[in-house]
């Protein structure tokens, strides 16, 4: 179990420091400074163990966040907590940023409180926690309230509290992906896979139960084999781009808000939810068959003797010429010993970037089945190390509106039998974005 | 270095650096270093000439990425032409960069040489200073090999200039560090002498330096420098304070230079013309009438540069150790030093002490301070100044002062700091042995340093105790006095408890007449501390109770009792329940004259060095030993020397080497009872002795060996003898392949094959015969049967056990021969087979291959013991030799393998001749046991061998000869 949590800022000071059990002395605060915040070589490693010690940290812009534990504990289970534990902050003070924590240090100190019991990681839903820690303070609940968040938070649904009442129900669904590549020059796959998330938004009134439904390969053919295939057309809510004219997608891997009812996915792979109130991730899943990828770049690179580099960059975008594509950002590494750089480019801007060894080339919108070229002539200085450039990838970043995996929501419907709203009454918002991940191409 | 003039601001380099410094992160960092690394490329890229200054400014920059622990890989070309710059700054930079990044393997190394060259050649004293510099910095072999013939002929020339001259032999001393054999001495030599009556100090001083350093490698060629050295120290000391003007530090008269002086003299034996020598010790005097002077001024380093000087001088001082009003001197001068304010000057002036303690003319003059040395050890409050007062008090002790020195170190034990404890109990032991005129002094001293730090007394001290109570009759009884009452302190050091119950054991008797000290008194005290003690000292103990048992006979009951008990009898440790088993046998079974022989005193050991002073040897190294002082003195350094030499240099120095104090250290600690220590198992050769002494006159200690014997092998005894039965000729074809091994087939013919395995131990064997019968009809009333004729019946005890009377056709009986040798024999037991077969009577005899040399145990011996042994066993019918030609081939390896069956252990390098096979054993009989040795030398051009066998008995001799002759 986590015996103690520290954060500290990029200095490595100390901003706050909570310590649940006794086998961490103060020390461990220091230990963790000097071996992995000032340590000589960057630690790379997030799970560092100093004097039979382990310290799991993740780093959020400038701030460090680390868990400490004397003991066996499960590693994915502190890094989960880690990464809740910055949503919460997140979502109580914005920015996880070395002013807001020192400004918000009372609520940090009383949130950890909260989600930390011994060590123990406790309910860490955000909408839960808000109903009793609040910045203002508890002084305008009535005892009803009180019993209410008591009851709300020991009782069986803990992440939505009762007579929740909104006007106009209405709920968002966002599909968010991120496609991750590694492709040879010659534009052979080495390696690819998509890691997606459903975000959900949802306003609606009472304890509405939900049905989620997707194009999951699994739930496809058995519904195929019942004879039941006009329904997945008709609901089809999103306007998915995808260009493949493909209807299922293999899953190969998923994890669920804990508001999903787990032995019904398992029984018939349905998801169905009491959903809390906000926002929060409904699921989170990954893919690695059939991807769309939505770029595809061609690197050419020719070394005219010692001191001269002729790099011609090709990107193709391969998805609905009706798409747009947005924040297009192609990164090309130059040597080390790089003295000049003259680039030409039809479409965008690009600029050689001393400080990060690298030319950038920015475009801001392209459309679907287009191309796009840049070349550049770079000037080298000749060295007396006989070490060869190592070539490192050439990146890329860009956000398109659609979801690379194939995913598609086939419906998400809405029961609530107390209040008198349908499914019908309920405003649905679906909204497909792909972004990507690491997305590199060699040269 | 002249002050950066204001153009030269380098106001780039500063906002870079700035910049640097004010990066949030790591990572701004390194952004902010390739933007300016990628800066400079493009700079350097090489279309439009850099002017020098720009060019400094990023070399400079490089520079400082470098240091910042970043890779450079450029800018080398440029900072190479900075060299060629007219610019002190420029060409400044371009040297730096140079000495820190420039590797020797480089390919711009050969630009960098001719730079520094065109700089060396060049008139210009600054430019000329920062090559000799670069050459100093570097300092590769490279570097070496190109400049090792300019830079001496730049220091010797006359029209260098002084500052020039001090840089180049500085860099000389430097190249002669990393690569002497590369600066040849040469004629500039005699002119470096020279150089100590440069008028510039400055000079004086580098040039003071590099001769130190080398008068040390080759003293003889600069033996000039002695008189230059002591008319140029004679000079500065003579000197008015203000004389000196830039060389005065403090109102001190130029200290480096003269303590450089001081220790160039050093490497000299006292200069033996009269008159540098009256200068030299004029010099000494008024350094040391200095010091007496009221401080010129209160800052410190006024204080510690005169007093560099003078610890200089009077190391000078003890170095020559010739002039005894000089030493008287210097030892009153640091009298004075004892008890300064300062702690670094007490603790030099005590380890100047103790350097002057070992010298015959001081020796006195140290010990009026040995007050003061003692209060210091008492009050100092830091341990190494007391770890110094403690040396000096060791070396400044002799016979007059050793009872108050050793009783002080005794009491200041008690508060000691953990970290030198173990050396002040090495230290108090050896001066308490060394100066003891009273022995009884000696094991107060001792046990007193037991019950003080028990745990830092190693082995060798409580063992040289006991080395020297039993070598002096007068303290035996002194000392068992005083350790029984030491004994009866409550709670008592372990080490204590070993003593006692040691010297109890031996000399218990000389107080048992008290009635305070009654024997069982004695027992009980000891034993009340047996179950607190370790395994080693509780086997100490068993052995002091068997002890008690002789000396008392009155608490035998007690005593047996306690052996008797099961947590000794069945103790899980093997040590212990062995010598319980064994000394509770030994006390029932043998009579009072054997115990009195078997646990008589031990012996006096033989004198030898102290184990104890070796052990402090190995465990400091100089500082208190004062013949490691001029080794140590060589290897300060001339100029970094002023350093820590006080630290123990490494333990091997120490030249006694350890084992020297093994020996005694094993005689004293071993059993008090070796001779019965395995008697099971004696698989040394000491039964040899034994056996020699049962023959002649049986002395008990052998026979209470043999009692013990008995006692484990006491169901062997009896055997039915079988009734002989005469029979027809015996068999015995196949008799002498069994010599030399235990398997195999003895006897075949048409209807029946017997083949045998056997095993031997000791004197009991074991043989398996088996019966085959080889044709498919059924062998009926079988019988066999061991006959020994005559007088075999008496030496060997054959038993056969039953066997089945039909053996089926094709099929295999098993009979097996228990064997027991009761002495030495020479015929061989004859197997009786009977049996019907088809109607007819079968009757065949065969010689059993029960040889003498089965009941061999091979004993492993060196070549000393081997020779000595040999020796012992010479009376002519012990030995029994054999000349007789090879009738099988001389091959080395089957002769080998022939000795190692026949029983004997193969000695190999005990023969100074490599061809001879040299062997040795013990033949067990139930009687006794017989050593035996043996020797074949082969001789392949006669092709004849010779055999020689040495046996403690004339009868075995010649079997044995017999059987192994037969064999080649």
């Amino acid at each position: 179990m986590i015996g103690g949590l520290f954060i500290y800022n990029h200095k490595g000071e100390v901003l706050i420091s909570r310590v649940y059990r006794d086998d961490i002395g103060r020390n461990a605060v220091d230990a963790f400074r000097v071996n992995v915040i000032h340590a000589r070589q960057q630690v790379r490693s997030p799970v560092t163990n100093i004097a039979r010690t382990s310290f799991f940290h993740v780093k959020r812009s400038n701030i460090w966040l680390a868990a400490v534990t004397k003991q066996n504990v499960n590693a994915a289970m502190v890094f989960e907590f880690l990464y809740k534990m910055c949503d919460v902050m997140a979502a109580y003070f914005g920015k996880v940023s070395e002013e807001n924590i020192k400004n918000n240090f009372v609520l940090i100190y009383e949130l950890l409180d909260e989600i930390l019991d011994f060590g123990y990681p406790q309910n860490s839903e955000t909408g839960a926690l808000k109903t009793f820690i609040t910045q203002q303070g508890i002084k305008g609940q009535t005892k009803e309230e009180q019993s209410q968040i008591t009851s709300q938070v020991t009782g069986q649904i803990g992440w939505r509290r009762e007579g929740i009442k909104y006007r106009r129900n209405e709920l968002f669904l966002d599909v968010l992906e991120s496609v991750n590549l590694l492709m040879s020059p010659q534009g052979q796959v080495l390696s690819a896979h998509v890691s997606g998330r459903v975000v959900m938004k949802s306003y609606l009134s009472g304890m509405p139960e939900c049905k989620f439904g997707m194009n999951d390969k699994i739930v496809i053919d058995k519904a195929g084999k019942g004879g039941v295939t006009d329904e997945v057309g008709k609901s089809d809510l999103g306007g998915g781009g995808s260009t493949s004219g493909k209807q299922s997608i293999a899953i190969d891997d998923c994890t669920f808000n804990q508001c999903v009812r787990l032995s019904k996915f398992d029984s018939e792979r349905s998801i169905s939810f009491i959903p809390p109130d906000g926002e929060y991730e409904l699921m989170r899943y990954r893919t690695t068959k059939d991807i769309i990828l939505p770029f595809r770049v061609i690197p050419l690179v020719r070394e005219v003797g010692r001191t001269k580099l002729e790099v011609k960059v090709v990107i193709k975008s391969n998805f609905k010429p009706s798409l747009l594509a947005q924040k297009i950002e192609v990164r090309i590494p130059t040597p080390l010993n790089t003295s000049g750089v003259q680039v030409i480019c039809m479409k965008g801007k690009a600029k050689y970037k001393a400080s990060e060894n690298a030319i950038v080339w920015k475009i801001k919108r392209m459309a679907g089945m287009k191309e796009s070229q840049i070349s550049a002539e770079i000037e080298l200085l000749p060295t007396n190390d006989k070490k060869k450039w190592a070539r490192p990838p050439i990146s890329m970043n860009f956000e398109v509106p659609f979801a690379p995996s194939g995913l598609k929501v086939r419906y998400l419907k809405v029961f609530e039998s107390k209040l008198n709203y349908s499914d019908h009454d309920v405003v649905k918002w679906v909204r497909y974005i792909g972004r990507s991940g690491i997305y590199e191409t060699r040269c | 270095m002249p002050a950066v003039s204001k153009g030269d601001g380098m106001r780039g380099l500063a906002v870079f650096i700035s910049d640097i410094r004010n990066c949030k992160s790591k990572e701004a960092e390194i952004k902010r270093i390739n933007k300016e690394l990628a800066n400079i490329r493009s700079k350097f890229k090489g279309d439009k000439a850099l002017d020098g200054y720009s060019k400094k400014k990023y070399v400079c920059k490089l520079l400082f990425i470098f240091l910042l622990g970043h890779d450079i890989d450029f800018g080398h070309m440029e900072a190479v032409n900075l060299l060629s710059s007219n610019k002190y700054t420029e060409k400044q930079i371009g040297y730096l960069f140079i000495s820190v990044l420039v590797n020797s393997n480089s390919d711009l190394i050969s630009l960098i040489n001719n730079a520094i060259k065109n700089d060396l050649s060049s008139r210009n004293p600054t430019f000329m200073n920062l090559a000799l510099h670069c050459i100093a910095n570097v300092g590769s072999r490279e570097m070496a090999e190109a400049f090792a013939a300019e830079v001496p002929r730049i220091l010797v020339a006359g029209d260098t200039m002084d500052s020039v001259k001090q840089s180049a032999a500085l860099c000389l001393l430097r190249l002669n560090r990393t690569s002497p054999d590369l600066v040849p001495m040469g004629e500039w030599t005699t002119r470096v002498v020279h150089l100590l009556n440069d008028q510039h100090l400055g000079v004086v001083t580098a040039a003071t330096s590099l001769i130190t350093t080398l008068a040390q490698k080759s003293p003889e060629d600069f033996k000039t420098s002695v008189s230059l050295a002591v008319a140029r120290l004679s000079r500065i000391v003579s000197s008015a304070s203000t004389d000196l003007q830039d060389y005065t530090y403090y109102f001190v008269a130029a200290p480096w230079l003269s303590v450089k002086l001081l220790r160039l003299l050093q490497c000299y034996p006292p200069p033996e013309d009269g008159a540098i020598r009256g200068r030299l010790t004029e010099c000494l005097e008024t350094i040391l009438n200095k010091a007496q002077e009221p401080p010129k001024s209160k800052k410190v380093q006024h204080s510690n540069a005169k007093n560099a000087v003078l610890f200089e001088a009077i190391s000078l001082i003890i170095h020559h150790d010739s002039e005894p009003t000089l030493l008287v001197r210097a030892c009153n001068q640091l009298g004075q030093f004892l008890q300064h304010r300062e702690t670094n000057l007490r603790y030099l002036a005590l380890e100047s002490m103790c350097t002057l303690a070992s010298s015959e003319f001081s020796h006195e003059a140290v010990k009026t301070h040995i007050e003061t040395v003692i209060n210091a050890l008492k009050s100092e409050r830091d341990v190494s100044v007391r770890q110094r007062a403690v040396d000096l008090l060791y070396a400044m002790c002799d016979r007059s002062n050793a009872k108050q020195i050793v009783a002080e170190m005794l009491s200041y034990l008690e508060t000691a700091d953990y970290s030198i404890r173990e050396e002040i109990v090495l230290k108090v032991a050896i001066l308490a042995e060394k100066y003891a005129v009273d022995y009884t002094w000696y094991v107060d001293t001792i046990l007193n340093l037991i019950r003080f730090a028990g745990d830092y007394v190693s082995d060798e001290v409580w063992y040289r105790v006991i080395q020297i109570v039993i070598n002096r009759d007068e303290v035996q009884g002194y000392a068992a006095k005083t350790v029984f009452e030491a004994l009866q302190a409550p709670a008592c050091h372990e080490n204590l408890v070993k003593v006692g119950g040691y010297i109890l054991g031996e000399f218990g008797n000389l107080i048992a007449g008290d009635s305070r000290s009654s024997p069982l008194i004695q027992f009980d005290l000891l034993h009340s501390k047996f179950h607190l003690c370790s395994v080693p000292t509780r086997a100490l103990l068993l052995s002091a109770y068997i002890k008690f048992i002789n000396l008392f006979p009155e608490v035998k009951g007690t005593i047996q009792e306690v052996l008797r008990s099961d947590s000794q009898l069945r103790n899980a440790d093997v040590e212990l329940q062995q010598r319980a088993v064994e000394y509770l046998r030994l006390s029932c079974i043998a009579s009072t004259d054997i115990l009195a022989t078997v646990l008589e005193e031990m012996p006096p050991f033989p004198e030898r060095e102290s184990s104890i002073l070796a052990k402090l040897k190995r465990k400091k190294g100089p500082g208190n030993l004062h013949l490691d002082l001029d080794e140590n003195r060589k290897e300060r350094s001339v100029n970094g020397g002023t350093a820590d030499h006080s630290s123990t240099t490494s333990n091997a120095k120490a030249p006694m080497p350890p084992q020297a104090s093994a020996v005694p250290v094993l005689r004293s600690a071993g059993p008090l009872f070796q001779v019965f220590a395995s008697p099971t198992t004696s698989t040394d050769l000491l039964g040899l002795g034994s056996t020699i002494a049962t023959q002649n006159s049986a002395p008990p200690a052998s026979k209470g060996a043999s009692l013990l014997v008995d006692v484990f092998s006491g169901n062997t005894a009896a055997f039915p003898v079988e009734t002989p039965v005469a029979v027809g000729p015996v068999a015995d074809e196949n008799f002498s392949r069994f010599v030399c091994k235990n398997n195999g087939v003895l006897y075949e013919n048409q209807l029946l094959q017997i083949g045998l395995k056997s095993e031997f131990r000791q004197n009991l064997g074991r043989m398996y015969v088996f019966f085959g019968n080889k044709t498919s009809t059924q062998f009926m009333n079988f019988a066999a049967s061991v006959v020994c004729q005559d007088a075999l019946q008496a030496q060997l005890n054959v038993h056969a056990k039953p066997a089945d009377p039909t053996v089926d056709g094709g099929a295999q009986l098993q009979q097996i021969l228990n064997i027991e040798c009761v002495s030495d024999f020479v015929d061989a037991p004859v197997l009786n087979i009977q049996f019907r077969y088809g109607g007819t009577l079968q009757n065949i005899a065969v010689k059993l291959p029960i040889t003498l040399n089965k009941f061999f145990q091979p004993t492993e011996m060196t070549s000393l013991d081997f020779f000595q042994r040999w020796k012992q066993l010479g009376a002519p019918q012990q030995e029994v030799q054999n000349i007789f030609k090879a009738r099988h081939s001389m091959d080395i390896e089957v002769t080998k393998a022939k000795i190692m069956g026949f029983g004997a252990a193969l000695l190999d390098g005990v023969d100074p001749n490599p061809f001879n096979f040299v062997g040795a054993g013990v033949i067990h009989t139930k009687t006794t046991q017989v050593g035996c040795l043996l020797r074949l030398e082969p001789n392949t051009q006669a092709q004849m061998y010779r055999l020689t066998l040495r046996t403690s008995r004339g009868t075995v001799s010649q079997r044995l000869c017999d059987l192994l002759s037969e064999q080649f």
